[in-house]
């Protein structure tokens, strides 16, 4: 009813092609920032703020990152974890080397590490598709892993083996480390993704993306029309590692507080991919609706005993186990292409309501 | 089985009638104490966490039952699922600790790693029973850690003594087979510091957690370097398949020790036979002939209120290990109680409490645990109490007590240690320690 | 220097030296080499007639040794608790048709392969729910397979050969030689052939896709319950397990997907050098654990140089 957009004109190109033509949806995008940046911070206890938006935000900046790779050049990539795990040892060596510098800024800088480790791993892919292309990626994680435990280096030669966020303030509040305010970490992390998605959806529609969707779309024929797929496909694993490297080093540094390599494992790669897939393959909407179902429905599952309901809580992680696994048959059954095209039918049937079209 | 299955179906029904759920009802009402526990029963290391989730909560609730909680307060003991996962520990930790939780037991050392930085923050203590960061045995500088009886240091010394007086350690080579994780890692600058001092060499076959059960190329590289005793840092799937593939290429099972981690009964079950003569280390007592087991039986498992899968169960190395960690922290809460003059303690009382519980033989002996295991007595400075570790050994269907406790080599481990916690901590910006009278 | 003798000349030496090392170093390649042939035949088998990429064959392992392992503790004897677990299967296979392969036909592969994953997770959780968590024994006495080893003494040392090994090889190549058999000479393996080729003249045929999936879904469970055996036989049957059947991913690389030669030699392949680079280089200069990354390394540089695999078809694209 009031999602119409009669009235509204388009006098420009400019206009038209504007990101969201629609002015309801320009609204809703700035209510759900002011949301997002007012009302949860203000109003969000510590563990909505820790457990759930924390964690919700960088797992769907990761999972922008794959999209970037799987939804939009169409390569599949097994290799998130690891090279969310660059991102996070490269960030942590940073901050043992150069302890003064902005953890911001080294958090940014970690993602061109993984871009580094992305390409070259990335390299394969402009001789092998499809599921051979899975298995090298999978190469790259298993490497990863073990190099992460194997070159002591790396973790600064803890005996733990793990790594340890490192307590950093910056702009006169403690952003890192177990001291920080979590309502501070929380506007930093939002920050950064809300960023970086803006950056991602002007890249995605911008000249580089279309060539990576064209390459996705069919690599011999946009090879034909000028598009270079050696530029093309490293630039896509460029920028997905990027993305990535910047989700692994905020998910230690704000979220999990200290990191074994278990963390950055071939599940994880997993986790992201589902993501991905149930939030829509080629759209930004998606990765976060996705990592919202992936990431939170079994939380809410884990909590039944809370409201009464009387399963243990081994019984619950099985139970939630099952109904993902469902949910994930169901969705690729009935709607392939994810949470994000079922928003945009229910967008559609709106702006025709009460017509079916 | 059956009572699993009809359980999950009863759960998936949503339905209330097979509540077996650790003391959920009525619990508003009196004073409670609140006790998390971050247990694991699904995933790849579930076969040894379900035995000690059993044992920790059955001792909790066998209290209840028997003496109506600790100092009158009733103990609820809540599980969260972890599936040994560092991120969902920290889940975990988030959505109990504002509860009154009272301190943590991650069973876990990736967790205990990311609860220890938190527990000063949060005011409360983080109990990692003999696993997690070796480091927090020195109390000055982790006040709210804790690795009673014995951290992964210390309980290495005590093996390696326990092969020096079988037969001497000079001039022995020693393989050291571990978990490729921070767990298995750890006890590794301890071996590098002992090697030279006591006259032995070392040499380390790491098993990365996706390798656990195909470890042949490991052992092929054992009988090339062939070490004269194996130790082994293991857990879950790896350790049977460990002994199965020691007894493949011949290895003598007598000069085999796991670490406390690696001899419960859930190891060896599957090996049976094969695995007669392999060592362990421990530090609790194995079967149910103690007073306090029996009350457990009595109390808790016979009525049915234990997630326990039989009476048999009950009694095995992981049970008992559970029991004991539950035993610790009730002598701590009560300690604690004692000191404040409250029902209802804080983690901060709680950690007064985990400082200053002096667990003797009598003590032990009152607690119907005599010979359960050696004394663990508290103190500021040492959070590892000092306690002991004895040598069982695998008869092909049971442990057996083998060997008298072995007290640590305090004096080699606690500059080990204290080294360390320095390091440790100094990494920290403004951490917080304490000092000891 | 130190660094080219590590590589070149000290890992001969050893071999030299120590050659019965060297042989049983070789004879452990060839069984984990056979059993990986095996978890990667499921996925050939699979993958060659509906074209899908099974993620859950790993997990099936886990599933088919543990329903076994299961039964029998009901008290289900040995042998009839194999044969129910076989109809557990060709009951997993068929509900996999009927739920979820018949509604998904024409789907890119991708998202069949998603699909799989969603498979996995549900029998995980299922299978945690129904039998818990704690490893249990696999039962190899009972099923009538041989326990011990034999040795055999030679070049001053000695090589030691478990039976449970042999008999491991001895039943992977009799399931290779059957499967073998029956693609080529029976009318529903000339049925599955024809819908590897070609699903729409296949159909134009007669062949009903729905039944051939059953079938080789069952196939591949059938692999994967003795798969699970031989695995478990090693060391119990957990969920841990499942881990391995990744291992499968290198072997297809390497044979190629649609090839159930390709799978076998991938597997020894993968089997042979694993253990061997571990052992002779890996160890000395890296520190060893690097089988969980070798072989995947090994495939992702073999396929640069053939990107369809040993065995696999060649693709021509066009526009």
């Amino acid at each position: 009813m009031f999602y119409r957009e009669a009235g509204q004109f388009k006098t420009s190109y400019a206009a038209d092609s504007a990101k969201f033509p629609i002015r309801q949806d320009l609204v809703a995008i700035w209510i759900y920032l002011a949301i997002g940046f007012l009302v949860i911070p203000v109003f969000g206890d510590k563990y909505f703020i820790e457990v759930i938006m924390i964690p919700f935000l960088v797992l769907a900046l990761a999972a922008i990152g794959l999209n970037i790779l799987v939804g939009y050049t169409g390569q599949i990539s097994l290799g998130t974890g690891g090279f969310m795990g660059v991102g996070a040892y490269s960030c942590y060596k940073m901050a043992t080397y150069f302890p003064d510098m902005n953890i911001i800024v080294l958090i940014l800088l970690s993602g061109f590490f993984a871009a580094i480790v992305g390409v070259i791993f990335g390299l394969p892919s402009l001789r092998i598709k499809g599921f051979y292309l899975v298995v090298t990626t999978l190469a790259a994680q298993f490497f990863l892993e073990w190099a992460f435990i194997r070159i002591p280096w790396l973790y600064n030669y803890n005996d733990t083996g793990a790594i340890n966020e490192i307590t950093r303030e910056s702009f006169g509040y403690i952003i890192t480390g177990a001291q920080s305010d979590y309502t501070v970490k929380y506007l930093v992390v939002l920050s950064i993704v809300v960023g970086m998605t803006w950056i991602a959806s002007n890249l995605i529609s911008g000249r580089i993306g279309r060539s990576w969707m064209m390459i996705r779309d069919m690599d011999i024929a946009a090879e034909l029309m000028g598009v270079r797929p050696l530029y093309a496909k490293l630039s896509a694993f460029a920028v997905s590692s990027f993305y990535c490297g910047v989700a692994g080093s905020m998910m230690v540094f704000f979220w999990q507080g200290s990191a074994e390599v278990e963390i950055f494992d071939y599940n994880r790669s997993f986790q992201i991919l589902f993501m991905v897939i149930l939030g829509g393959l080629g759209s930004l909407l998606g990765s976060f609706l996705g990592a919202a179902i992936i990431f939170i429905l079994p939380i809410i599952i884990r909590a039944a005993p809370d409201y009464g309901i009387p399963i243990q809580a081994a019984t619950a992680d099985h139970i939630s186990l099952i109904i993902i696994g469902v949910l994930i048959v169901v969705f690729l059954i009935l709607e392939p292409l994810g949470l994000a095209r079922l928003w945009g039918i229910i967008k559609q049937k709106l702006r025709v309501w009460p017509f079916p079209y | 089985m059956m009572k699993k299955l009809l359980m999950g179906a009863a759960a998936l029904a949503l339905a209330g009638s097979l509540n077996t759920t650790v003391n959920i009802a009525g619990a508003s009402a009196e004073d409670t104490l609140y006790v998390p526990s971050l247990s694991y029963r699904t995933g790849p290391f579930a076969g040894n966490g379900i035995p000690f989730a059993d044992g920790f909560a059955d001792y909790f609730n066998m209290l209840n039952e028997r003496d109506g909680g600790i100092g009158g307060a009733r103990i609820i003991v809540e599980e969260c699922e972890t599936g040994y996962k560092a991120d969902k520990g920290v889940e975990c930790y988030e959505a109990t600790k504002g509860k009154g939780a009272l301190a943590y037991n991650p069973l876990s050392t990736g967790i205990t790693l990311q609860l220890v930085p938190k527990a000063p923050v949060d005011k409360i203590p983080v109990f990692s029973m003999g696993y997690g960061l070796s480091a927090v045995a020195i109390g000055e500088k982790f006040p709210y850690g804790f690795a009673y009886p014995a951290s992964y240091w210390s309980q290495m010394s005590s093996i390696l003594k326990y092969i020096d007086s079988n037969g001497g350690i000079k001039g022995k080579k020693i393989g050291f087979i571990y978990l490729d994780a921070g767990y298995g890692k750890e006890p590794i600058p301890l071996l590098e510091k002992l090697a030279p001092e006591m006259g032995f060499e070392w040499v380390g076959f790491p098993v990365g957690v996706k390798e656990m059960q195909n470890q042949s190329a490991t052992w092929l590289n054992v009988r090339k370097e062939r070490p004269d005793w194996m130790i082994m840092w293991g857990w879950g799937a790896m350790n049977p398949t460990a002994v199965k593939e020691a007894a493949k290429i011949r290895f003598p099972m007598d000069k085999f020790i796991g670490n406390w981690w690696a001899g419960a009964h859930a190891d060896l079950e599957s090996v049976g036979e094969t695995g007669k003569g392999y060592l362990a280390a421990n530090f609790s007592g194995i079967g149910t002939d103690f007073p306090a087991l029996q009350d457990v039986i009595k109390h808790v498992v016979e009525p049915g209120k234990s997630q326990v899968e039989s009476v048999e169960k009950v009694g095995n190395v992981l049970y008992n290990r559970g029991l004991f960690n539950a035993v610790m922290m009730a002598e701590a809460i009560r300690v604690a109680q004692e000191h404040t003059g409250k029902t209802v303690i804080t983690g901060e009382d709680m950690r007064w409490g985990l400082e200053n519980f002096k667990l003797t033989e009598a003590r032990l002996k009152e607690l119907g645990l005599e010979g359960f295991t050696s004394p663990v007595i508290a103190s500021c400075k040492d959070h590892e109490g000092g306690g002991a570790v004895f040598i069982q050994q695998w008869t092909g269907s049971d442990w057996e007590r083998i060997s008298d406790p072995i007290p640590p080599m305090v004096e080699q481990v606690r500059p080990l240690l204290e080294e360390a916690a320095e390091s440790y901590t100094s990494e920290a910006a403004d951490w917080q320690t304490q000092t000891c009278s | 220097m130190e660094l080219f003798n590590q590589i070149f000349v000290d890992p001969f030496v050893t071999m030299y030296e120590l050659p019965d090392l060297l042989l049983q170093t070789l004879w452990e390649g060839f069984v984990s080499g056979t059993l990986y042939s095996l978890i990667a035949l499921g996925f050939v088998l699979i993958f060659k007639a509906s074209s899908v990429f099974n993620f859950a064959q790993g997990i099936m392992v886990v599933f088919a040794a543990l329903t076994l392992v299961g039964l029998h503790e009901l008290g289900v004897p040995a042998y009839l608790a194999l044969l129910l677990t076989l109809g557990v299967m060709y009951l997993l296979a068929f509900s996999v048709e009927r739920l979820v392969l018949r509604h998904m036909v024409n789907q890119p592969d991708i998202i069949l392969f998603m699909t799989t994953i969603g498979l996995t997770f549900i029998l995980i959780g299922a299978g945690e729910l129904v039998f818990g968590g704690e490893p249990k024994a696999m039962i190899t006495e009972e099923l009538g397979l041989p326990t011990g080893s034999s040795d055999w003494d030679v070049f001053g040392g000695i090589v030691i050969f478990q039976h449970i090994d042999i008999a491991a090889a001895v039943i992977a190549f009799l399931l290779i030689l059957g499967l073998a058999i029956f693609f080529n000479k029976t009318r529903i393996g000339r049925a599955l052939r024809a819908v590897a080729d070609d699903h729409q003249a296949a159909l134009s045929v007669g062949i009903s896709l729905n039944q051939i999936w059953v079938i080789v879904w069952f196939a591949a469970g059938i692999v994967a319950l003795a798969t699970g055996i031989m695995w478990a036989a090693k060391s119990d049957v957990s969920f841990a397990l499942q881990v391995v059947a990744l291992k499968a991913l290198p072997v297809l690389v390497l044979g190629g997907f649609t090839s159930i030669p390709g799978a076998i030699v991938g597997g020894l392949i993968i089997g042979f050098s694993e253990k061997l680079f571990d052992l002779y280089w890996g160890v000395p200069i890296l520190g060893g654990g690097t089988e969980s990354w070798f072989a995947f390394i090994v495939a992702l540089l073999f396929l640069l140089y053939r990107p369809e695999g040993l065995f696999g078809e060649k693709h021509i694209e066009r526009i």
